[in-house]
């Protein structure tokens, strides 16, 4: 099995699967492309994330990943929910496949969205469009990694020199 | 509960028979085939004995034809970089489809940095080239037609009859991939037509890691191993003696159980394919109604990814194969499944179910219920079935 005890708790009894009406913040990360999509939603009451739940499309990583991420956010206000990082959830998680950490962490972003939702609505700003990712890319800054073996690799590169991957056909 | 395998395209148990002879085999503890003394001869005899069983099941005319190798990967490696090597003053220009094994594809790519050039042909969306487009892909550069007889992944079979018929027109080498067929499908090296034959041991029910290349007599092919003279001098290096008996084995016992095991197969893939549209709805069927694998269906099921389903399958005591990105290592969508149209969604979402003779009408029964509970509660879960029923 390529995942942990935890992972695998998590992927099997999923925490806070479902929505929420009229949410006070959704946030939608991910691209099919790369495999997973993830929304979140909040309902925020003084300042704090009263109720959270997620719909994800994605493997058992993606899937533990935001149900972990829904754990450590409930009940947080929301100047300790904008912390969280994917870092924070794969840590809580004991660990993910190294392959899987550029794919499938995405739970922090989706949660970060849903709160910058939540202050813009406050703010009376009009709904961000959600974040898709049309292309292959990664959520973590402008680097690049080798899908295989994580190492850190030049955008468009076709040969990872570290584990000798061929990464031409789409990367 | 019994665990129950629905993924027989990755590997497939030994025949009983297979186990004998196997363990007969070690127990025996042969020689070196190539020694020339008594006890070298008895493992040569015994060595030959194998080939003779396998020839008879692709019905080649001679057992010299056979080659033995490491399984299906080093067959296809030894068919188009032996062909190339041994022909490239004739011509540099290759034919193949978009939908081959890696070991096809990979060992084509390698070439194109010596100066070959390969046309790459499209399929349907149920996977099957166009002869015709075969026969206009050709020019007077080419050396080698190389497309396989049936898809792993879809279960598709080629219309090979016609494309080896094409090949010999135009006095060109025509090699079929044939690892997924020998052995389930009735396969006749000289009704197909082709010079060159891959094929794996573990698809009939034989071990692992070994396989076999048919090279009709007159090919030109080259060794890819250079050594000794083993295998007639097309395949250097001493003979996985073992493996081969067993090989042998499953041959023979294919030969004989061949239309009654592909009747079994089909039967349970009816079953499954009857109840399926009862059980979930939203589903594509990528496998060609007629022209497939009796065993085997690809199925992409919308909204939800393949790896989650494949691991709560698992719990519920289910093995299955899935062609999710995510699950295959190397987190990009299938070259094949998006070759026959697929959306990169739906390619995440899509299953390889095998059956094999191991199977009954009950597992599959149990296997479509589990199925049922499994992609419900994924569905559940996923933000697309909850857009795609409009209750977003």
């Amino acid at each position: 099995m390529m995942y942990n005890k935890v992972v695998m708790d998590h992927f099997r009894n999923p925490r806070n699967v479902g929505t929420i009406e009229d949410a006070d913040g959704i946030g939608e990360v991910g691209n099919p492309l790369c495999g997973d999509m993830m929304t979140i939603y909040l309902r925020i009451r003084d300042e704090r994330i009263d109720d959270i739940k997620f719909q994800t499309f994605g493997c058992g990583s993606a899937i533990a990943v935001s149900s972990m991420l829904t754990e450590i956010a409930k009940g947080k206000r929301l100047d300790e929910a904008k912390k969280i990082t994917n870092k924070d959830v794969a840590e809580a998680l004991e660990g993910l496949p190294k392959n899987k950490l550029h794919c499938s962490n995405l739970g922090a972003d989706a949660l970060q969205m849903a709160i910058k939702d939540y202050e813009d609505r406050q703010a009376g700003i009009k709904r961000a469009e959600p974040k898709r990712k049309d292309e292959h890319e990664h959520s973590h800054g402008d680097k690049c990694y080798c899908p295989y073996c994580d190492v850190e690799i030049e955008e468009g590169v076709t040969f990872c020199e570290a584990c000798q991957h061929d990464l031409q056909e789409e990367h | 509960m019994k665990y129950i395998n629905v993924d027989h395209i990755s590997s497939n148990p030994l025949l009983p028979e297979v186990k004998q002879a196997m363990i007969a085999a070690i127990n025996h503890d042969y020689h070196n085939p190539s020694s020339q003394h008594r006890a070298g001869e008895e493992a040569a005899a015994a060595l030959e004995k194998a080939r003779e069983q396998v020839a008879r099941l692709i019905n080649a005319d001679s057992p010299k034809e056979i080659v033995f190798t490491s399984g299906g990967t080093e067959a296809d490696n030894h068919a188009i970089k032996g062909v190339v090597m041994a022909n490239a003053d004739k011509g540099k220009h290759i034919v193949t489809t978009n939908i081959e094994h890696n070991a096809v594809i990979r060992s084509l790519r390698r070439l194109k940095s010596d100066g070959f050039t390969v046309t790459s042909l499209s399929v349907n969306d149920k996977g099957r080239v166009n002869p015709r487009d075969v026969a206009e892909a050709v020019t007077p550069d080419t050396i080698l037609i190389s497309v396989m007889h049936s898809n792993n992944e879809t279960g598709t079979i080629q219309p090979v009859e016609d494309i080896a018929q094409i090949a010999h027109e135009k006095k060109i080498l025509f090699h079929t991939d044939a690892a997924d067929s020998v052995g389930i499908v009735p396969f006749d090296v000289k009704k197909v037509g082709a010079d060159l034959v891959s094929f794996a041991s573990n698809t009939f029910y034989g071990p692992t890691g070994v396989g076999g290349l048919y090279i009709r007599r007159g090919a030109k092919v080259f060794p890819i191993l250079d050594g000794g003279v083993q295998e007639n001098n097309k395949r250097a290096g001493t003979e996985n003696l073992i493996g081969i008996i067993g090989m042998g084995t499953a041959a023979e016992v294919a030969a004989r159980d061949i239309h009654q095991r592909h009747a079994y197969l089909k039967g349970l893939k009816d079953k499954f394919l009857r109840e399926l549209p009862n059980t979930l709805d939203e589903v594509i069927i990528n496998t060609h109604p007629v022209h497939s694998l009796p065993h085997l269906v690809s199925a992409s099921i919308k909204y939800i990814e393949g790896e989650s389903v494949m691991l709560m399958l698992d719990d519920e005591g289910i093995g299955v194969s899935t062609r999710s990105a995510c699950a295959t290592g190397s987190l990009r969508a299938s070259h094949v499944l998006l070759s026959i149209g697929l959306s990169h969604a739906d390619a995440q979402g899509t299953l390889v179910i095998s059956f094999g003779i191991d199977n009954t009408v009950e597992e599959v029964a149990r296997f479509l219920k589990s199925l049922k509970t499994v992609v419900t509660t994924l569905r559940d879960i996923s933000p697309l079935y909850k857009k795609a029923a409009g209750k977003g």
